[in-house]
């Protein structure tokens, strides 16, 4: 039994020194056939069969681990004296040494391209930034501490609250239902085939009113109240009421279609561009 | 002027504001970056350009991931290199004074770079500070080392191993270097 530990024990201090060996190797840019492979090989493999417990497995495993990058860096080793770029490092050092900082500095002129970038402003972000400063306000107007105006509470009564756009004078199925009328009477009167141009629908006297009629009548879209016809050649939108409200969702994929309100487009609409 | 000329007229000014101002922590723009401005014909425009930057001694420099392919570079390679404006001829010893670069540190920079490229592209740091000392005073080794590493020349992993960092791979003929050096009459 002693003997079986000893040579457990001597086993273990030599896949040790194995390891350290790797260790070096590869930390300290040594060259990496000062390993004998084949001995080590063969000294994992003369212990091999003594290992039972799993601490001496991963040791044995570990070995094996920095024996195999040993082997790579051997094959790297080989890959590079193969290149154009390999020189023989004490021949170059010896140069190195020598060498006088003047030629140094000549030589390596001669090799350096050094890359050429800009970090300096353009005049247009320079005005850009002026105008950004000018239009800044000063910390002490921007930081204001919000006084707290002490109010008693009580009861908000139903008109304050519509007047305050917390709630709507109408109920928003009831304000859709007079809109959807609304199309259908717009329709009988400027329509043509039971249809008008979406701008001739939405557009008001107002851009802010524009903008709430094309909400509502996006809804009236969605909900199957009207639906939408649009030529992309023609660069045409028309809105074509229905008799009833159609329920659409289920039967079929929805699609969303963006419709940008811009001032400009109004003005355009205005101007009588846009019909 | 030609529909073709303007086309490509314009291509050429977008291409230049990419590449010499800075974008990004490190210099020049990765190929997928100009495709998407300039469109997938930009090796053209990067071609065209780089002609024109011939008469100012610069050079429309192309740095692949990794090392440089034998033929032609497919789309693909192109997409992941990076490109960058550097110069095309040689600097004089004045002129690099003059970049901000004394030229002590230079000469160290240049025998570090060599160092590496001898030994296989990784060093001890210990060991690049021993050279070093040898012509430099020893509280200036570890700062220029340092200032190596800041730029981008060189870098350094946790075990203190030096490597070739990437503006060493884009501004340094690295052959060329070592094949002066060891042609030296030194």
């Amino acid at each position: 039994m002693q003997p079986k530990r000893a040579r457990a024990k001597l086993g273990r201090e030599k896949l040790q020194r194995i390891i350290d060996m790797c260790k070096s190797v590869e930390e300290r840019s040594l060259d990496p056939f000062l390993l004998d492979i084949d001995e080590v090989i063969s000294v994992i493999k003369e212990y091999f069969p003594e290992w039972e417990l799993p601490e001496d497995l991963c040791l044995d495993a570990e070995t094996i681990h920095h024996l195999a990058s040993v082997i790579k860096l051997q094959s790297e080793w080989v890959k590079h004296r193969s290149t154009s770029l390999y020189t023989d490092p004490f021949l170059l050092e010896e140069k190195l040494t020598r060498i006088s900082k003047e030629e140094i500095i000549e030589i390596f002129l001669r090799t350096w391209h050094p890359i050429v970038e800009m970090e300096q402003i353009s005049l247009h972000s320079l005005a850009q930034a002026i105008k950004y400063w000018k239009g800044l306000l000063p910390l002490n107007e921007r930081w204001k501490e919000i006084a707290i105006e002490k109010i008693e509470m009580g009861l908000a009564t139903r008109e304050e609250l519509i007047e305050q756009r917390i709630l709507r004078d109408k109920a928003f199925s009831e304000e859709l239902e007079n809109f959807w009328q609304e199309l259908i009477r717009t329709v009988e009167e400027k329509g043509e085939d039971g249809r008008i141009r979406y701008w001739n629908f939405v557009g008001a006297e107002t851009y802010e009113e524009t903008v709430h009629r094309a909400f509502m009548t996006s809804f009236l879209i969605t909900y199957g109240y009207a639906t939408l016809q649009i030529y992309p050649l023609e660069e045409e939108k028309f809105i074509k009421p229905y008799e009833k409200p159609v329920n659409k969702i289920g039967e079929k994929q929805l699609v969303s279609i963006p419709i940008a309100i811009t001032v400009e487009d109004w003005m355009r609409w205005k101007k009588g561009e846009l019909e | 002027m030609s529909t073709r000329k303007a086309y490509y007229t314009k291509k050429i000014k977008r291409a230049v504001h990419l590449l010499f101002y800075r974008r990004h922590r490190k210099p020049g723009v990765k190929g997928w970056e100009l495709r998407k401005a300039l469109g997938s014909d930009y090796p053209k425009v990067l071609k065209i350009l780089d002609k024109y930057l011939k008469a100012l001694d610069l050079q429309v420099k192309t740095v692949f991931e990794e090392k440089k392919p034998a033929g032609k570079p497919t789309l693909e390679q192109l997409n992941k290199a990076r490109f960058c404006i550097t110069l095309r001829g040689e600097l004089t010893p004045k002129e690099a004074k003059m970049m901000g670069w004394r030229i002590d540190d230079l000469a160290g920079l240049a025998v570090t770079i060599a160092h590496v490229i001898s030994k296989k592209g990784k060093v001890p740091r210990k060991e690049i500070e021993e050279m070093l000392s040898d012509k430099l005073p020893g509280w200036k080794v570890g700062i220029n080392i340092d200032r190596y590493i800041r730029h981008g020349y060189l870098t350094q992993d946790e075990n203190e191993q030096i490597y070739l960092d990437w503006r060493t791979r884009t501004e340094v003929d690295q052959k060329a270097l070592i094949d002066l050096i060891l042609s030296s009459e030194t």
